[in-house]
């Protein structure tokens, strides 16, 4: 029975500099910041850092693992708070949790949260399903 | 400076843009994603950066990629994309505001294939003073 308040189980995905790599190859984005260290640290960034867009996929991803599929996303939506810093040779966490907000017939409304290494990287996450 | 004049205005994207399977087959890699079927939620990103670049890199426009970071995403997904969609990009710039010396930038880009829309996506970008 899916109610608000029901939890999604949280979920950790870990994030490489080849993921970015291969994110930055299938989307296109090919922004420096995303896998050269040397230019990250000259516009004063900790690091290299995910693409926020890769992120949002990997929120989508627990989104779609829950509802059945990709076809069941009809609204999906974030703001980037804090970069995922990705420092060479270390996988870093991406930890993902969602909660039912709201139910109304087949859609279902759910709260995003995601956190890297402690810290909130995605805020005001939501996404509506029909499951 | 974005030009005040742009502010509600649509531009369209020149040409038309066809997905293809291993498009798709590769952004569902990137995520472990079995079912490639149909395209992840988010993969419409893949079009919209590339188009609505280019429609709003337009100088009358004035808005300086260079310095954009992109501050938050929506997208409102009326079906989901798969294999041999083809579709046309529009870019409407739907509102614009000076915070604190940065732009903030609200674009909203359209996917249409014939005349059904299948995608729309909103991007607030901050153009850093």
């Amino acid at each position: 029975m899916i109610e608000v308040g029901t939890i999604l189980e949280e979920k950790i995905f870990y994030v490489d500099r080849a993921m970015l790599k291969a994110y930055a190859d299938a989307s296109g984005d090919q922004n420096p910041i995303h896998q050269n260290e040397e230019f990250a640290l000259s516009v004063g960034l900790p690091n290299v850092i995910a693409h926020g867009m890769l992120t949002m996929a990997l929120v989508g991803k627990f989104v779609t693992d829950w509802a059945g599929g990709s076809a069941a996303v009809k609204e999906f939506s974030g703001r980037f708070v804090k970069p995922v810093i990705v420092p060479a040779e270390q996988k870093v966490d991406l930890t993902v949790s969602g909660v039912v907000s709201e139910v109304d017939g087949e859609r279902i409304k759910i709260d995003l949260s995601a956190t890297s290494a402690g810290v909130k990287v995605l805020g005001m996450s939501k996404a509506v399903v029909v499951k | 400076m974005l030009n005040p004049d742009s502010v509600g205005r649509t531009f369209e994207g020149a040409e038309s843009v066809t997905v293809s399977q291993s498009e798709i087959d590769a952004f569902c890699a990137v995520l472990s994603e079995n079912n490639t079927s149909v395209a992840p939620p988010t993969f419409s990103i893949r079009i919209t950066l590339e188009q609505s670049q280019e429609i709003l890199s337009n100088p009358e426009i004035g808005l300086d990629w260079s310095r954009v970071v992109h501050g938050d995403q929506r997208f409102d997904i009326k079906r989901p994309i798969v294999a041999g969609d083809t579709f046309k990009c529009s870019s409407t710039i739907e509102s614009y505001k000076v915070a604190a010396g940065n732009e903030i930038v609200t674009v909203r880009s359209d996917l249409h294939s014939e005349d059904q829309l299948v995608v729309s996506t909103w991007s607030t970008l901050v153009v850093r003073a």
